[in-house]
């Protein structure tokens, strides 16, 4: 039994949130709808979730990334908060930001603990690659270390 | 605290004290059917058989997951470590799911509330092995009350829900429920009916349509195996009117099955539908791979006799049957 | 046509075309051929049901007005802002406000960080907005304020402010935006839940029929709706439909429909499929005016006349190439015209990353004057009415309004007000939003369908994405000048009236407004009356809908 399940990928589950005040949410519906068509598990948090609120959707779902979407300029602010939290927990999950983010804040944000930014007009493959990727990237660090 | 490099049997002590990344982790093993699953469920058995399970199941938008949020709520305020398990359908396509009950759940639990989304993922059966796994670590691992939601339109889904100790079917009024409940079964299995959405005209209707059943069906409604008659709350989910009857109303039906013996009758009808699910997905996975691979001699030639038309079916069968246990 | 005496409705239309006066310009093309005020058949442009607009002369009398939102930072900026749009002879004040004040939430809150004086003005208390309106004579300007789940703390403040410096309630003239519904259907700027929050409504609308006759109480905006990816139809009809509701609501609570409907303003979204969006607007005017007399009884024909203020698609300006947005506003803004607004707003081609920049806001502006005075579209009244494409297009559009509306019917009980808390409740208008939205997207991606820049021409990009930033002083500065607020007022009082307000808001037969007005007065904080409010009413969480 177990063998024959193993053959399969495991279907990654993914927690999808927003924080702050932040209420544009047509991009995060159109990725939640993304990620189900690549046959992966979303744990669709939406709209004005704390960091708490996403650590323990990430402990309980055993979520395997979180996708951050991000329509204001509090992404500076928000997202590294957010890897700072997972963290504390003891939780090894990649952190993707979609939405808004100018490219003078890629970088900082990566160096701040972000796995990936995804900006508008990717497309759904590319989407969904980055998460698979994300996961991936993670997996072989934490099995190294 | 970081899970790298934990062995199954540290993880289920960490979840023993409380860490709930650790349960997270061990029921995605469960889930998966998981070379770790076995281990597990192995440790979890022997703490199991404390908690109350109720299933909750009702039609698509009968607001039956704001009640179980309602639910969560009332039992956060009395204390209890509860933990919901809600169960959600795949994309029959896909296989993907989005899984949105959290966070109306998770607003109003208290922090001690234990939630976990399923998808059903497609595969008959697995759902009905891997959803008493689940409970079990639940179980296990000190919640109490372990609430199951599902979504009472596939058979699947109704059978889990009808596992529980206590299996509560929700109908709204406008929606035909009554009619839908006593076509899908639900109406045999339901311990308690609640008709949520009470404010709206019609929900008078689907109480007496519902008592109507009752009446009409074996014994007055009677359970055959309780001889409890299944009560009916109403309730407003959205403003959480009702929803202390309704626990009440679980409490009372629990309370009745416990005094009575239905509830150790229950879990061992439980445990050995387990059994049985196991071994007949066992079994399926076998002749699955009996019938499609080149793992076993003869079995070619068997088929090759059907075919031909030398040997029939039944006979190729009983043939075959004898082997089973060489895979 | 149907029109019994149709040469006497042309004589009608005639004489109110004689009796207006008319912008002093040549009605004539660029090569100097003169043209006709209007062309084809009735009904005419100022008769019901206003198909073909709400005015005899149309754009030929008055051009629409063009205006332009902005705002940031503290409320002494904007007041400076303010003071030198009126000197250079403007009379009407735009107001945005940051992102914690929309959501009724204080710069001190949690999630505030990053966000003070962000997206618009930080208003905390009724200190903020006096120096917002500061030097301002309140009684000679009419002011519009786009904010939604709190607008009665901010109405409440600007009548305040209007009292300490000695004018009275009934000279304020302005428009609140005040459109709950939408946020639950699309922007997510909620409070409440739906029906407290209708309540309050009500509660204004019956306050400013009473007291504010120059105020609009609400403007019914679909702009939103369009933005968080529905289509067409899908804006035209959710948005009629939420100013049904409002209808309903108001008569329910006692008000005759003649008494608030002439004061109901409409907000819409111009997108780039040009026909489209022009039988939109064509039949958004026609299915108000039916409704209004059919099904709501006004008598008063000002009831029945849509007035609408119009937006380009921020949705459709691209990141990549920044600067070809500007051909898209162009053809956006065209449309509106042609569509017969009240007034316009056109997009920056900069504001898909964030805040214009003064460069790129000065050639939006430009951009509807070109259409205003270049293009001669305004020599004509409704110059595309009779093209049986357009025709066709705003019969179609308004078909498929009609069938939301019967849904809408058929899940309310025969009421569009319970039809529209349904749909919030079963997810109806958020499913319909999110699958049009997920449909375009998918489009997009195959390549079905072509954005220029996007998916297809694509060389060009610099790949650059700069974004306006407001320096954190603002932050600092509001966050100081809160806690100043806070430390001087006489908390007592303020714990006082709101324990009040919070009582009455149990009882559902007292007008809020009064003790809001109360409240403000104390310096209690917009976070502070939320919070009394939410006790009793409860804060609206969101069930997900995909």
């Amino acid at each position: 039994m177990a063998d024959e399940v193993s053959t399969n990928p495991p279907q990654l589950r993914v927690v999808l949130a927003k924080l702050g005040f932040d209420g544009h949410d047509r991009g995060i519906k159109i990725v939640a709808r993304i990620l189900r068509d690549a046959g992966m598990e979303v744990i669709y948090l939406g709209l004005r979730q704390s960091y708490k609120n996403v650590v323990n959707a990430v402990e309980q779902e055993d979520a395997d990334a979180i996708g951050l979407s991000m329509h204001n300029a509090s992404h500076m602010t928000l997202a590294p908060k957010m890897v700072a939290a997972l963290a504390e927990a003891g939780l090894e999950v990649p952190v993707v930001v979609g939405g808004i983010v100018p490219d003078e804040d890629i970088e900082p944000l990566l160096e701040k603990g972000v796995a990936a930014i995804l900006g508008p007009g990717a497309s759904a493959e590319e989407v969904a690659q980055t998460i698979r990727d994300a996961v991936a990237s993670m997996r072989a660090e934490t099995s190294q270390a | 605290m970081s899970l790298r490099g934990l062995s199954p049997a540290d993880i289920f002590e960490r979840a023993l004290a409380g860490e709930r990344h650790a349960l997270g982790r061990l029921i995605t093993f469960v889930e998966r059917d998981a070379a770790e699953a076995e281990i597990v469920a192995e440790m979890a058995h022997t703490r199991a058989g404390n908690a109350h399970v109720i299933g909750i199941t009702g039609s698509p938008g009968s607001g039956k997951s704001t009640l179980t949020g309602q639910l969560v709520k009332l039992l956060g305020e009395a204390g209890k470590r509860a933990a919901v398990l809600a169960v959600d359908p795949s994309s029959p396509l896909t296989g993907g799911a989005i899984l949105g009950d959290r966070v109306r759940m998770e607003d109003v639990a208290s922090p001690d509330t234990f939630i976990r989304s399923m998808a059903t993922r497609g595969h008959q059966g697995g759902l009905s092995l891997a959803v008493p796994g689940v409970v079990r670590l639940l179980d296990a691992t000190g919640y109490d009350p372990i609430v199951i939601e599902t979504v009472g339109v596939g058979q699947v889904e109704v059978d889990i829900a009808g596992t529980a100790d206590t299996t509560v079917v929700v109908a709204t009024p406008g929606m035909g429920d009554s009619v839908q409940a006593n076509k899908a079964g639900l109406l045999e299995l339901a311990d308690l009916f609640v008709v949520n959405k009470a404010d709206r005209p019609g929900a008078s209707d689907v109480r007496r349509d519902l008592e109507l059943m009752l009446d009409l069906s074996h014994l007055s409604g009677h359970d055959q195996r309780t001889g409890m008659r299944p009560e009916i709350v109403m309730t407003t989910a959205l403003s959480g009117e009702g929803a202390p009857e309704m626990w009440d109303a679980i409490e009372r039906h629990f309370t009745t099955i416990a005094d009575n013996g239905q509830l150790t009758e229950r879990r061992i009808n439980r445990d050995v539908a387990e059994v049985r699910n196991r071994l007949m997905a066992d079994l399926e996975s076998r002749i699955d791979v009996m019938l499609t691979g080149n793992s076993l001699s003869g079995v070619a030639e068997v088929l090759d006799a059907v075919a031909g038309r030398s040997l029939s079916p039944t006979a190729a069968a009983t043939q075959l049957a004898a082997r089973i246990s060489d895979l | 046509m149907s029109d019994p005496a149709p040469d006497q409705a042309r004589a009608a239309w005639q004489e109110a075309y004689d009796s207006t006066k008319l912008r002093d310009v040549p009605f004539e093309t660029m090569s100097g051929v003169p043209v006709d005020a209007l062309y084809g058949e009735g009904p005419y442009p100022g008769q019901y049901p206003y198909t073909r607009g709400l005015h005899a002369a149309g754009y030929r009398s008055r051009l629409w007005t063009m205006r332009m939102f902005a705002g940031f930072g503290t409320a002494e900026d904007t007041n400076a802002r303010f003071k030198e749009l009126l000197r250079s002879g403007g009379g009407g004040l735009s107001t945005a406000f940051d992102m914690p004040t929309l959501m009724g939430r204080d710069s001190d809150h949690d999630w505030a960080l990053g966000e003070v004086g962000h997206c618009g003005v930080a208003v905390d208390t009724l200190a903020d907005m006096e120096d917002l309106f500061a030097d301002i004579d309140l009684s000679s300007v009419s002011t519009s304020m786009t904010i939604n789940g709190p607008a009665a703390m901010i109405m409440a403040m600007y009548i305040a402010v209007g009292e300490n410096t000695g004018v009275e309630r009934a000279q304020l003239a302005g428009t609140i935006q005040n459109d709950i519904l939408k946020e639950y259907q699309a922007q997510k700027e909620y409070i409440f839940p739906p029906r407290p929050s209708m309540r309050i409504i009500t509660d204004m609308m019956k306050f400013t029929s009473a007291e504010m006759p120059k105020w609009h109480p609400i403007s019914i905006s679909g702009y939103h709706i369009r933005e968080a990816g529905s289509n067409a139809a899908q804006e035209l009809a959710f948005t009629l439909a939420n100013g049904f509701a409002y209808v309903e609501a108001a008569v329910a609570s006692g008000l005759d429909v003649d008494d608030f409907a002439p004061r109901l303003s409409f907000f819409f979204n111009s997108h780039s499929d040009f026909f489209e969006e022009i039988g939109k607007f064509r039949a958004a005017r026609r299915i108000w005016a039916r409704w209004m007399k059919e099904r709501y009884g006004a008598k008063d024909p000002k009831s029945m006349m849509m007035k609408f203020h119009t937006q380009t698609a921020g949705v459709s300006l691209t990141a990549q190439q920044a600067e070809i947005n500007i051909g898209r506003v162009a053809i956006q803004a065209l449309a509106g015209a042609l569509g017969g607004t009240q007034s316009l707003h056109t997009d920056a081609y900069d504001e898909a990353m964030a805040l214009p920049t003064e460069n790129a806001a000065r050639i939006a502006l430009r951009t509807q004057q070109i259409v205003a005075h270049e293009t001669g579209v305004t020599n004509v009244i409704d110059p595309l009415g009779g093209a049986p494409f357009v025709e066709w297009m705003t019969d179609e559009m308004e078909r498929r309004a009609e069938e939301v509306f019967a849904h809408l019917l058929d899940i309310g009980n025969d009421s569009i007000l319970e039809g529209a808390y349904a749909g919030i409740e079963n997810g109806y208008f958020v499913g319909e939003i999110a699958d049009a939205a997920y449909r375009f997207e998918r489009e997009v991606n195959e390549g079905k369908r072509i954005i220029v820049g996007v998916n297809e021409f694509t060389e060009g990009d610099d790949g650059e994405r700069n974004l306006l930033r407001i320096g954190a002083e603002v932050e600092d500065y509001q966050l100081k000048r809160l806690n100043g607020v806070k430390q001087r007022r006489d908390g007592d009082a303020v714990t006082r009236v709101l324990e009040r307000l919070k009582t009455e808001a149990a009882d559902p037969e007292i007008n809020l407004m009064p003790t809001m007005i109360e409240a403000v007065k104390t310096f209690a904080t917009e976070g502070e009356i939320v919070a009394a409010l939410e006790e009793e009413f409860g804060t609206y969480v969101e069930k997900v809908f995909l």
